[in-house]
């Protein structure tokens, strides 16, 4: 019963992470995209979370929790590149 | 009781993946750049810690992890989309046509 309900909420994120990246491809502008590549980085720590439920190994979250500083960082770096280029 | 926890967690984990899919689908739906920051950083922020809930009840010996994982969400995602905000109406991205009121190109008054 819990795997079949787990299987759908990883279908679930599996669609989510489509429609962001069509965003991502999309466009139209430099800002839709950031906000696009954050979307994607945060629907991804989700998809981390699901290899770690189904490799049963702890040691996953870890990467969830680099890959979420990291994706900040980068959000943060480019926003104010947008802003004044440097 | 483990099998009760497990359905707990489980539904915890459909639940956010269901915010994740709203979230997507308000980055595809929504008509500018400010309302796609609104949909894209507000949903995804209550889908995935729904779904660290979820995970919590599946897995209660990693708790002090997820509990990480999800305080630094709620510290970056707010600070991430304000930044994003702030920069795409400084480079002056183009407003829906349908935007009725912008407090800050107000408070500005034109002296940019």
């Amino acid at each position: 019963m819990a795997e079949v309900i787990i299987n759908l909420a990883a279908v679930l994120a599996g669609i989510a992470f489509l429609l962001v990246l069509w965003r991502f491809i999309k466009g139209p502008g430099p800002v839709d995209r950031i906000i696009a590549f954050d979307g994607l980085t945060i629907v991804s720590i989700t998809g981390i979370l699901f290899a770690a439920l189904a490799e049963g190994r702890g040691i996953y979250l870890d990467v969830a929790l680099v890959y979420a500083l990291l994706s900040f960082l980068g959000v943060i770096v480019v926003a104010r590149f947008l802003e004044r280029g440097f | 009781m483990v099998a009760a926890l497990d359905i707990i967690g489980a539904l915890l984990l459909l639940g956010g993946t269901s915010f994740l899919l709203l979230g997507g689908l308000g980055l595809v739906r929504m008509p500018d750049a400010y309302n796609r920051i609104q949909a894209g950083t507000k949903a995804t922020t209550l889908g995935t810690l729904l779904s660290l809930a979820g995970v919590a009840f599946l897995h209660p010996d990693w708790i002090l992890k997820l509990l990480l994982i999800g305080v630094f969400l709620l510290f970056t995602n707010p600070l991430s989309s304000q930044v994003l905000a702030r920069a795409a109406h400084r480079t002056d991205v183009q407003k829906a046509s349908t935007t009725a009121l912008d407090h800050l190109e107000e408070d500005l008054g034109g002296k940019r």
